[in-house]
């Protein structure tokens, strides 16, 4: 086990693909201030991609100490072995006590590979992050059940304690240009025969990108809105209100929206200023991805829907019926 | 092609309810499945199988119970079960999990006189959604690991998975042995017939305990996992907002876009 004294300072750990950062790395950078000012040590953020000098930057920006940078062709696009390996490597040399990490498909794939190399603790998929008075241990807060339940989990005994936590559950800091920290390289290099997966192909499903975490308002459909063409009822609020259109599982499932626009616990976690779900019954799987919204509208033929519990607005109709009323009206109010 | 699937029996939670007193979740009547994301893993298991020629083997750690979700897996078309059971496993977290599971997987290649080429999980088990045991089998076993598999396809001696990511799908290849996660798949799994479910409730089911296992005690259990749970709590989230029954779509409609207004919402 770990000499415990030996670990300082919290990383967050800043994805990139194609030398572009993720936005959870950015996001996750301001709960973790606060952890270090909290604990009074260092914020790290930790970039691995192919020509990503600029990210370091921009994550010192956004409330990081300093960066550290490993950067290399290998690294351009996601393999387990390139980047689970170079996160061993700089782990061993600088003993982080926390390691923080987005838990996109990409972060779910390493941070395991990691931890377990590591035999340390990583708590999945966190939605709170706070320093246990008592310890001070990280508590790692997360739903288990599909959302019916929420554990709080530490890793007392061994270092650095890790959690990946969901894209769109905290909102990016201030951004201050004029900051600066120090950049530190890391000359890490996997060799191509140690990279036992390959990719081949990437296919894009999506038009243009749904930035469904960053958007303020979300318009959701579900299998209520019946079809594929349904949801044009829903584009035209939308388009008034410059919001994104989102969807649930059921939608998913029945063909009629890509993955991408899926909200809920196997898909996105949002928490947008405004929700609007439309013939969503509000199963739990779903509401675990939305209930951190500010104002939730929702919209569902049946009174019994439990959507309405976590509704602050409430109308028991037909979408169809009701939503071009409702854009008529904005459009009447900002006319 | 020899595969193992690693399956869990988890409850149904969409059938999980929370005592409103006690605030705990109540499991009691709550019908046990085999966790949905490991009904994928074993489809595309024993379509490879059917193609390729091989064996199936599932595994499940879990109490006597998850006897009864590996026979459910017998009925749709693996060759063989082990149930991995022993009081020094209980409480164990995913990376006591894992290691318990991947020494399971030697054992097994020893019961069966077979080396595995393929080791399948679920994404996660939607009982702890952690999505962290597969990979962590990929460590414990130093394999390569593909994770959120929408298909897996075989050729010359590798695997093409098609991989979930944010905004389409990646294909990926890697050699065998390997490890690999699966979301979901173009197809459903089949249905077990009167005739499979009879063939599996007459299977004989063998239990691995700690003593077939080459495992370490302290990596095991409670005692061997790094993470502890502090405490649960139920998420309150019923907000008693506005609700409007009955009202006509046009008047419901005006009153929500002042609610909005009034509220600076917009
Ligand atoms: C492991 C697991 C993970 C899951 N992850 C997710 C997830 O990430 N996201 C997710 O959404 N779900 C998820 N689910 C599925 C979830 O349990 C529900 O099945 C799903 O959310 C239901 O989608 P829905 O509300 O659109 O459909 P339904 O439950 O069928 O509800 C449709 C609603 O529309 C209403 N309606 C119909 N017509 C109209 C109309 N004209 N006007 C107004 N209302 C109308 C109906 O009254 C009904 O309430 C998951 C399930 C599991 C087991
Ligand atoms: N106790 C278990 N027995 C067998 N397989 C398991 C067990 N726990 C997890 N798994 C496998 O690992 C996957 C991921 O589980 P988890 O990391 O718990 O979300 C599951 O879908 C199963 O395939």
């Amino acid at each position: 086990m770990a000499n415990k004294t030996d670990y300082k300072n919290i990383w967050v750990y800043i994805e990139t693909e194609c030398g572009q950062a993720k936005p959870v790395g950015h996001e996750l950078l301001n709960p973790a201030r606060k952890l270090a000012d909290e604990k009074q040590c260092q914020l790290i953020a930790v970039v691995i991609g192919k020509d990503v000098e600029e990210v370091a930057k921009t994550a010192i920006s956004y409330g990081a100490d300093s960066a550290i940078l490993v950067d290399g062709p290998e690294y351009e696009y996601y393999t387990t072995d390139a980047f689970a390996g170079a996160m061993e490597q700089l782990i061993g040399k600088y003993k982080p006590e926390t390691v923080i990490i987005g838990a996109t498909n990409n972060g779910r794939d390493m941070g395991p590979r990691v931890s377990c190399n590591l035999k340390t603790g990583l708590t999945a998929d966190c939605t709170d992050l706070a320093i246990d008075e008592e310890t001070g241990n990280i508590a790692w807060t997360r739903p288990t059940f599909g959302g019916n339940l929420m554990a709080t989990i530490m890793c007392p005994d061994h270092r650095p304690q890790m959690g990946t936590v969901r894209p769109g559950v905290f909102k990016k800091g201030a951004f201050d240009e004029g900051k600066t920290g120090e950049i530190v390289k890391e000359d890490i290099h996997i060799a191509e025969s140690d990279i036992r997966t390959k990719l081949i192909e990437r296919v894009k499903e999506v038009a243009e990108a749904v930035n469904l975490e960053e958007a303020e308002i979300i318009i959701t459909g579900g299998r209520g809105v019946g079809s594929a063409e349904g949801f044009k009822t829903l584009q035209e609020l939308a388009d008034e209100l410059d919001a994104t259109v989102g969807c649930s599982r059921a939608v998913v499932d029945a063909g009629w929206m890509p993955h991408a626009y899926q909200v809920g616990q196997s898909g996105k976690t949002v928490a947008p200023k405004l929700y609007i779900a439309c013939g969503v019954s509000g199963a739990i799987q779903h509401v675990a991805g939305m209930s951190g919204s500010d104002y939730i509208v929702a919209i569902n033929k049946d009174e019994d829907a439990p959507i309405f519990d976590v509704a602050d607005f409430g109308i028991v109709g037909n979408l169809f019926e009701v939503l071009p009323v409702l854009t008529e009206q904005i459009k009447k109010q900002r006319a | 092609m020899n595969i193992l699937v690693c399956i869990k029996q988890v409850p149904d939670t969409n059938e999980i309810k929370i005592d409103p007193v006690t605030h705990t979740l109540v499991r009691k009547g709550v019908p046990s499945i085999v966790n949905p994301f490991d009904t994928y893993a074993l489809e595309v298991g024993v379509r490879l199988k059917e193609q390729l020629g091989g064996k199936v083997v599932v595994i499940s750690m879990g109490p006597e119970q998850a006897k009864e979700a590996l026979k459910t897996c017998l009925s749709v078309g693996a060759d063989d079960a082990y149930l991995i059971s022993d009081r020094k496993f209980g409480g164990s977290d995913t990376l006591a999990t894992s290691y318990i599971l991947s020494s399971a997987v030697k054992a097994v290649e020893e019961k069966e006189g077979l080396k595995f080429d393929l080791i399948l999980c679920g994404k996660q088990a939607v009982d702890g959604d952690t999505a962290q045991v597969g990979p962590e089998m990929a460590e414990h076993l130093d394999l390569p690991q593909i994770t959120y598999a929408l298909d897996i396809v075989y050729e010359d001696d590798k695997i093409q998975v098609k991989r979930e990511c944010d905004d389409g799908y990646d294909m990926i290849t890697t050699t065998l042995p390997a490890v690999v996660t699966v979301v979901k798949l173009p197809y459903e799994p089949r249905y077990a017939t009167i005739r499979t479910k009879m063939a599996a409730k007459k299977k004989e089911i063998p239990t691995l305990t700690f003593d077939d296992l080459k495992t370490d005690e302290a990596y095991c259990g409670l005692g061997g996992s790094p993470t502890k749970v502090k405490g649960t709590y139920t998420p309150n989230r019923e907000k008693n907002g506005v609700k409007l029954n009955g009202v006509e779509a046009n008047d419901a409609g005006a009153q929500l876009a002042e609610w909005l207004q009034t509220n600076k919402i917009l």
